[in-house]
């Protein structure tokens, strides 16, 4: 039942992406707070909600975006399985995970916005796309998953009392 | 009688001696021996005054560090009071400054109808130029009105719900605008770019640009009114290889400070698609 904190929790990371995170830019990028979110939640021991996390913030950002929710959708549903893969695998590193997943993530999620703005008929120059937009967000994003990460796990631990006792 | 007589001399000779000596001392004669005794007593002076400085304190500290403290969280209050007034003043000073000069912009275009907006958020996604305003439906806004400010052209609303809307910024890569320059008597296309810059395209070969041409708005398309401002032209890329030229331009609109704007409420896009010729099998 405390998972429903998704709800308002989601919704006011998309309220701060929207009014805040986008206003500190680095050159044309800027970070994704609601992916590194996903990226955190999935990663902790015990959750099994990450993919209904993932749905309820596509719908959300596809909202507030001119791009399509189907594009969020796919982008954080990789998040999601990219966290659950790497969860299993370097779960003596959580940090490193969290690092990996979040470069993966991000680098997913704009490939498919890229994708899709191209088929549309956007003029995007693939060049410049990458060198002031993607390695800028990269960036950013791994500079906030730190804190995120220790967010998410205090939050974890909320929504799942068990994992606390074990 | 000779008793009487020595006391007396001698009195009067001690007497002498001591008005002989102080005459000595007040004439600078004994300075060093006058020195040492009156430093020797101002320094006894002195640590008397200030034992009792310290002693006086100590007794009437407690009741003053209260009083003091209490006096300092006051004045610590009031400051963050007055600092709060501060920026909430100079916050209402900036409102009031775009206020007015939107307000001086529908007044000169007095052929406009607009609707005020705040800018309340920009795209999630770094590869679009949109912002979100607080103004929709419910206040006339519909898809596809032009959207200003006292500087110039902003872009037009993309999406509407029943209390926001979505724009288009000038500068979004997909946007395009049909322009006239003014001075050169001639029209050509804006176009955003992914970091933001915009820049003119499909200017004749014959046109005669320079940089400091003023940009506006042609009316072609239906999309936008005709003589909105735009920008300036700074440097022009013509080449005699190329079939246009083309121009940077420098937008009358900081579309990184974007607060308030105006949505043109009375103008209605025209679609053109179904004019436009298909081609057929």
């Amino acid at each position: 039942m405390r998972n429903i904190i998704a709800l308002p929790l989601l919704g006011l990371a998309v309220i701060l992406q929207s009014a805040i995170v986008s206003q500190f830019s680095l050159l044309a990028g800027y970070a994704d707070l609601v992916l590194v979110i996903l990226a955190a939640w999935a990663l902790q021991d015990g959750v099994t909600t990450a993919f209904h996390w993932a749905f309820l913030a596509s719908i959300m950002v596809g909202f507030s975006s001119h791009l399509p929710w189907f594009i969020y959708m796919a982008g954080y549903f990789s998040v999601v399985l990219f966290a659950l893969l790497l969860q299993r695998r370097v779960w003596q590193a959580p940090l490193l995970a969290m690092f990996s997943v979040t470069f993966l993530g991000t680098l997913v999620m704009h490939l498919l916005s890229y994708t899709y703005l191209r088929i549309v008929g956007d003029p995007l120059p693939f060049r410049d796309t990458m060198g002031l937009i993607t390695l800028p967000s990269l960036l950013l994003n791994l500079l906030i998953s730190i804190p995120l990460y220790g967010f998410m796990r205090d939050i974890a631990r909320w929504v799942l009392p068990s994992m606390e006792k074990a | 009688m000779k008793d009487l007589f020595s006391r007396t001399l001698q009195t009067t000779i001690i007497f002498l001696v001591i008005g002989g000596i102080l005459a000595l001392s007040f004439g600078g004669f004994f300075s060093s021996v006058t020195n040492r005794f009156t430093g020797g007593l101002v320094s006894l002076q002195e640590w008397f005054a200030t034992r009792y400085q310290a002693i006086q304190e100590f007794l009437a500290a407690p009741r003053d560090i209260v009083s003091l403290r209490t006096r300092n969280t006051e004045l610590q209050k009031q400051v963050s009071d007055l600092q709060a007034q501060v920026i909430n003043l100079q916050q209402r000073v900036n409102e009031t400054e775009i206020l007015a000069a939107l307000v001086d912009f529908s007044r000169t275009n007095p052929e406009s109808s607009y609707k005020a907006a705040s800018v309340i958020g920009r795209d999630p996604s770094p590869f679009l130029h949109y912002i979100i305003i607080n103004r929709g439906s419910n206040d006339g806004i519909r898809r596809g009105m032009p959207v200003v400010t006292s500087e110039g052209l902003v872009g037009r609303v993309d999406a509407v719900i029943a209390d926001a809307a979505r724009v288009q910024l000038i500068t979004d890569p997909a946007s395009s605008v049909n322009t006239h320059l003014k001075n050169a008597n001639t029209d050509a296309m804006l176009i955003g770019s992914i970091t933001g810059d915009i820049s003119l395209d499909l200017i004749s070969q014959d046109a005669t640009i320079q940089p400091g041409d003023l940009i506006l708005t042609s009316g072609l398309g239906g999309g936008f009114p005709p003589d909105l401002i735009i920008g300036q032209v700074v440097n022009v890329h013509k080449r005699a290889a190329e079939l246009f030229q083309q121009s940077t331009v420098q937008p009358a609109v900081d579309f990184s400070r974007l607060q308030i704007v105006l949505v043109i409420i009375n103008f209605r896009a025209v679609d053109i698609a179904p004019l436009v010729p298909t081609t057929t099998p």
